[in-house]
């Protein structure tokens, strides 16, 4: 996955969505260590105090912890990666039926379109 | 002491232009701040005056403590925005010069980054392209640990993959707690690697504020916000 940034909206903001995302798709699993600030920055091109930022944000929301000893580590909480991991799911399908209603279908008729497409 | 640069109703003129008009600004350690400001706005002004290469008309500088003197100039690198080598000198000639001159120049540093760049200690800098000679010279100005690095417009003149490597080399390179100003008006590239934005216009300092915080009030970028403020007026016309 690479660092997508946009316009407009604050840089921490979607680095931490970001890392949000590596975690609960597994790409850093649960308990693993992850990369230091400075690595993590290089790597997206961006300043080490604006990804200082985003790291901070994934402890406040309990993805992440800092230990004296092993640096950064993603959180065993299965219970936090499932709520997140909903979370995500429901903005996901927030997106999906808002451009579908743009297209003219409801909620019944965008689920129904989904099903067909499945099938 | 948590400020490197001081400055206090900082003024320069050039006779009847008024270069920097009562600039008032404070920048912390470990930042990475942009100096940003359309052609003419003072950014060079205010560089050299931090470098020590111009006197104030009035208002002071102050930097790590100190009025600008031999201190500030031992903990300050500056990359002026053009290049001040003589280009009969090889690559290696300008490492030994640094190195003689500056205590706190890393060689081996900056050896390093010269081979990534593809540079070697024989090549002289006549023969070298614009843009090489802009990395050369970046590379030896950031092998210095220095406390403030002051950047006249890095990356004016090179193509946007040696503006990566530029940038790249800023971010990995600058000390924890040195600051970096670096002056441009090239802001959508260098938008992510600032903290910082110090908005000159017309000689003043009319905006210093964190990028994100730009974006989370305005809502659009440090860019669009630059070019908000600095639409193109039309000239009041002169007399002639």
């Amino acid at each position: 996955m690479d660092w997508k940034l946009d316009d407009g909206r604050p840089i921490w903001v979607q680095l931490a969505e970001n890392l949000t995302r590596r975690i609960v798709s597994g790409q850093y699993p649960p308990g693993s260590r992850l990369p230091a600030v400075r690595e993590l920055a290089q790597e997206a091109g961006v300043n080490p105090n604006t990804m200082q930022r985003a790291l901070a944000q994934l402890e406040t929301d309990g993805l992440a912890a800092s230990n004296r000893t092993a640096g950064r580590t993603v959180t065993e909480d299965a219970a936090v990666l499932e709520n997140t991991r909903r979370h995500l799911a429901r903005q996901n399908i927030a997106f999906y039926l808002n451009s579908m209603a743009q297209l003219g279908y409801d909620a019944d008729q965008a689920a129904a379109l989904l099903k067909e497409v499945r099938e | 002491m948590n400020e490197i640069i001081l400055c206090h109703g900082l003024t320069k003129t050039f006779g009847a232009v008024r270069a920097l008009d009562n600039v008032e600004l404070t920048l912390p350690r470990g930042r990475i701040v942009g100096l940003l400001g359309p052609n003419g706005s003072g950014k060079t002004t205010l560089i050299k005056l931090l470098c020590g290469l111009l006197q104030p008309t009035s208002g002071t500088v102050e930097i790590d403590g100190c009025a600008v003197g031999v201190h500030t100039k031992s903990v300050t690198s500056y990359l002026p925005d053009r290049m001040y080598f003589a280009d009969w000198m090889r690559a290696g000639d300008l490492v030994d010069l640094f190195a003689d001159f500056y205590r706190d120049f890393d060689r081996t540093k900056c050896t390093g980054m010269c081979a990534a760049l593809g540079i070697h200690a024989r090549d002289r800098i006549k023969t070298m392209s614009k843009g090489t000679k802009e990395k050369l010279q970046l590379a030896l100005v950031m092998s210095r640990r220095a406390q403030l690095y002051l950047l006249d417009e890095p990356i004016a003149g090179v193509d946007p993959a040696a503006r990566d490597f530029i940038l790249n080399t800023i971010l990995t390179n600058y000390n924890e707690d040195g600051t970096v100003l670096l002056s441009t008006h090239l802001i959508s590239d260098i938008e992510r690697v600032l903290d910082e934005a110090v908005f000159l216009k017309a000689g003043r300092v009319v905006r210093h504020e964190s990028v994100d915080s730009i974006r989370e009030t305005e809502g659009k970028s440090v860019d669009a916000l630059f070019r908000e403020i600095f639409r193109t007026q039309p000239m009041e016309g002169g007399a002639w």
